[in-house]
């Protein structure tokens, strides 16, 4: 341990109390990893902060000796952005998990960051009100990580993503100082940090209060589950729907080894034989819903769905999402080992995409599930492999790889909500040029010139490039490594 | 169109994004004004005198336009009139809707303008998905991209929106799209209040547009013709509304005059009548606005240090600030314009120095100097 490390231990224990301090390295490998696991790094520190004071010191003493910390909320995110830094203090917000205020008149809700998202939505259903990004990890991931990630979930197509539903936020900055962005209001004079701040990825500092919106619940929804013989049909379908001027709430897609996979996992009773499936949701007032979907019917029909299934009520729709929903967790039944990406296409190119994707599997020789956001072209192939035969994981590597350079050949993006973490640091010099790399790090800069919040994450650095995302074993880490951050 | 600050040495206008950059390297350390059609050349602090007025009509045009990815990206000197006209062929749509005749989808973006749609679909902060500025130094510089969902590296379309041209020059916006709404029906209140706004807020309504203009309520639905007359129909039951399928004169129209002041006040959606009734005692002041996410435009003859400092004490309790947008000159140099910012002014000057060390892109026209 650097003498350093050992002051900035000391203060801490002065600063937040020893028994919110945690050193042994026992108790330290609990937060080795997020819910990217192949990535593995035991913090040195470990803070439980319980309130603003906690954060700001431990910023404070952090910056004064030059230690890197990472925030992390549950654990539950896909790019390794919680990932600690092995001489650095990892700080666990999710001791911070009160609802401050449920402010119903104004449509807002104002949390701490370790507060559940399915909690928000929970605490305004009584009074017909939903918080609207729904990530599939919503059960256990906090909003400070969906903060930090900016992130989306199946009914973003309709409703946007985190930026668009917070409207507030209480940072500490690095260097321990504290910055209030926006609040209930919409707007407010000035640069709009809190939109840089959102989706930083932990890069800017730390919020220690969110203030959210609420959403006033649909008066009607409705939901289909479509199979086809082809992942084509399924596709044209989704341009067709787009075309005829409908905005659903949801369009979510899977092939047939994603569809299998769910079928093992979780009974969802997918249309036997469907090459794909389509989960199309609509809601709104009740005449819109019922042309809609109308609309929605006629179209998948005409392009051929063999089966069309719809929902009669919650228990129903709620069978068709826990298919999808536990997609990524279902695919660890089906193989030993597999990665999992988050790339974004122009919706238009989806059925060439898919096609290249499948030639990449072959040439690669390892199998690909296609589980995605249709609706905003935003992908997530799940490469399977078994590292235990010998070869097969360096071919997923690269087939992972081909499918990110893949998305950024078709204008795309390599990563639509699971971030950029410490997974795809390498590719963003590929999406991006030299020049637009550094004009966001001018942000960070201001932010945090000393550099010790969360580094090594979003940007490259010469020590990471070339270097291929990450691959993660078995079951989903929600279960393996998320739930055990959940206090 | 005179230009805030007097005197101009230069007068340029590029044509492409390689002359923005050659502009701006060979004029350092002179000071720039980037703007559009200069509908909005008044907002804001009055600033530093220009030595370049960088004129971007010249960088004009859709880039690249698929209907089916529901995506357009067009250089940033394009009025937004002309990209509406291409998506219409197309039954799409840019939901931005600023009265300012002629703007350009660059000068929205930094003045973060705005009209009667924000309701439904916010305002450029959430529909620009990619843009490519000029920095002070000539660093060309893209961040976002063409698909609607993207996290990868920071958003700075956030933070240009509404950065009155002081962080960089705008040169493209890509932007998100969405369909063009078949039919609409229009509800009108001869008076409104908290309350019937409230009644509007918490039903399951989805209006697109709840505007105030003067005394009345004008509530907007845009969508399918059965959903329309269905949900019109209801919202005008709430009170004693008069269901109409075009929008009245002045809708969505700022309520100042030429030479009037024009203020913006953002607060707390409940906070409605305590901002109303605090402008109805400052006389001839006409009120426009977007009362469901709480942002109202004042209209009024003249404003001195003393009302302007006693309406943001009344706003502030409702959560809000005041912004003196528009205002003769000589008026705004005796006014706070932008008035308190809040603890993060620090932070905004060192994005302006990491971006502008040179401050010499719109000096002194935003926040507290900057």
């Amino acid at each position: 341990m650097t003498g350093e490390l050992a002051a900035v231990i000391r203060d801490l224990r002065t600063a937040v109390g020893a028994q919110r301090v945690l050193t042994d390295p026992l108790q330290c490998r609990t937060y080795e990893c997020d819910g990217l696991t192949h990535f593995r790094v035991s913090p040195a520190v470990v803070v439980l902060a319980e309130c603003t004071d906690h954060v700001r010191a431990t910023l404070r003493i952090c910056s004064a000796h030059r230690v890197p910390y990472v925030a992390r909320g549950s654990g539950t995110g896909l790019s390794g952005g919680a990932l600690p830094v092995a001489d650095g203090v990892l700080l666990v917000l999710s001791r911070m998990r009160e609802i401050v205020e449920l402010d119903i008149d104004n449509q807002r809700a104002v949390v701490e960051p370790g507060v559940i998202n399915l909690s928000v939505t929970r605490a305004g259903a009584s009074q017909g009100y939903f918080y609207a990004p729904d990530p599939s990890s919503q059960q256990v991931c906090s909003i400070g990580g969906n903060v930090a990630e900016n992130s989306g979930g199946a009914h973003c197509l309709k409703y946007g993503f985190t930026t668009h539903h917070v409207t507030g936020a209480v940072v500490v900055l690095p260097d321990g100082s504290l910055v209030h962005l926006g609040g209930k209001v919409i707007e407010s004079p000035g640069y709009d940090l809190l939109g840089a701040f959102v989706g930083s990825e932990g890069t800017l500092g730390v919020a220690t209060e969110v203030t959210l919106r609420l959403v006033r619940q649909p008066e009607h929804i409705q939901t289909l589950l479509a199979g086809f013989r082809s992942v084509t049909d399924a596709a044209g379908t989704v341009s067709d729907i787009i075309a005829a001027g409908v905005l659903p709430a949801a369009v979510e897609m899977m092939d047939r080894l994603a569809i299998e996979a769910a079928e093992a996992a979780t009974h969802c009773g997918y249309p036997p034989g469907a090459d794909s499936i389509l989960v199309v949701e609509v809601d709104g007032s009740a005449a819109e819903v019922a042309a809609h979907f109308a609309d929605v019917r006629r179209i998948a029909d005409a392009r051929g769905a063999f089966e069309i299934r719809v929902a009669a009520d919650d228990a129903e729709r709620a069978l068709i999402w826990k298919g999808r929903k536990s997609a990524f967790a279902a695919v660890g039944r089906i193989s030993p080992n597999y990665l999992v990406q988050d790339g974004v296409i122009p919706r238009t190119a989806l059925p060439d995409v898919l096609r290249e994707i499948g030639r990449i599997s072959a040439d690669c020789g390892v199998r690909v599930a296609n589980v995605f956001h249709a609706g905003d072209g935003n992908l997530h192939p799940l490469v399977l492999y078994d590292d235990a035969v010998a070869g097969e994981t360096d071919r997923a590597m690269e087939a992972n790889g081909r499918i990110l350079d893949l998305c950024i050949a078709y204008g795309g993006s390599v990563t639509g909500e699971h971030g950029v973490g410490a997974d795809k640091v390498a590719y963003m010099g590929r999406q991006f040029t030299p020049e637009d790399l550094d004009t966001m790090q001018r942000v960070r800069c201001a932010f945090d010139p000393a550099g010790v919040s969360n580094p090594g994450k979003v940007f490259p650095t010469p020590r990471l490039c070339g270097e291929a995302p990450g691959a993660r074993s078995g079951v989903h880490p929600l279960q393996e490594a998320g739930l055990a951050a959940v206090f | 169109m005179s230009l805030p600050g007097s005197a101009v040495a230069a007068a340029v206008r590029p044509d492409s994004i390689a002359e923005v950059v050659d502009v701006l390297r060979h004029t350092r350390p002179a000071s720039v004004l980037p703007r559009g059609a200069g509908t909005k050349l008044d907002w804001g602090a009055v600033g530093a005198p220009i030595e370049v007025d960088l004129d971007l009509r010249g960088l004009a045009g859709i880039v690249e336009y698929n209907p089916g990815d529901l995506v357009v990206r067009a250089m940033a000197g394009t009025p937004l009139d002309v990209v509406q006209a291409d998506l219409a062929e197309h039954g799409q749509f840019l939901a931005l809707d600023p009265p300012e005749a002629g703007a350009t989808l660059g000068g929205i973006v930094a003045a973060g303008a705005s009209g009667p749609r924000r309701h439904r679909y916010g305002t450029a902060r959430d529909l620009l998905i990619g843009v490519a500025a000029v920095l002070a130094d000539g660093t060309v510089a893209r961040a976002g991209g063409k698909v609607v969902k993207n996290v990868a590296g920071y958003d700075l379309m956030k933070i240009y929106t509404g950065s009155f041209g002081t962080l960089g020059v705008i040169v493209e916006t890509t932007w998100r799209l969405h369909p063009r709404p078949p039919d609409r029906r229009v509800v009108t209140f001869a008076g409104h209040d908290g309350a019937l706004v409230r009644r509007l807020m918490h039903s399951a309504l989805t209006p697109t547009a709840v505007e105030a203009l003067g005394e009345a309520l004008v509530v907007v639905f845009e969508g399918l013709t059965p959903a329309v007359r269905a949900q019109a129909d209801a919202a005008a039951r709430l009170g004693e509304g008069v269901v109409t399928t075009t929008v009245p004169a002045g809708f969505g129209v700022r309520p100042w005059l030429p030479d009037g002041i024009g203020l913006k006040i953002a607060y707390e959606i409940t906070g409605l009548d305590v901002v109303l009734a605090a402008l109805r005692r400052l006389p001839g002041t006409r009120v426009v606005g977007r009362v469901g996410v709480g942002v109202l435009e004042a209209g009024l003859p003249a404003i001195d240090r003393d009302q302007l400092d006693r309406l943001r004490a009344v706003v502030a309790r409702v959560g809000g600030t005041v912004v003196v947008l528009a205002a003769p000159e000589e008026t705004k140099r005796r006014l706070d314009v932008w008035g308190p910012v809040g603890d993060a002014l620090p932070l905004m000057r060192r994005v302006k120095d990491q971006f502008d060390p040179e401050h010499r892109l719109a000096p002194g026209r935003f926040v507290g100097g900057i």
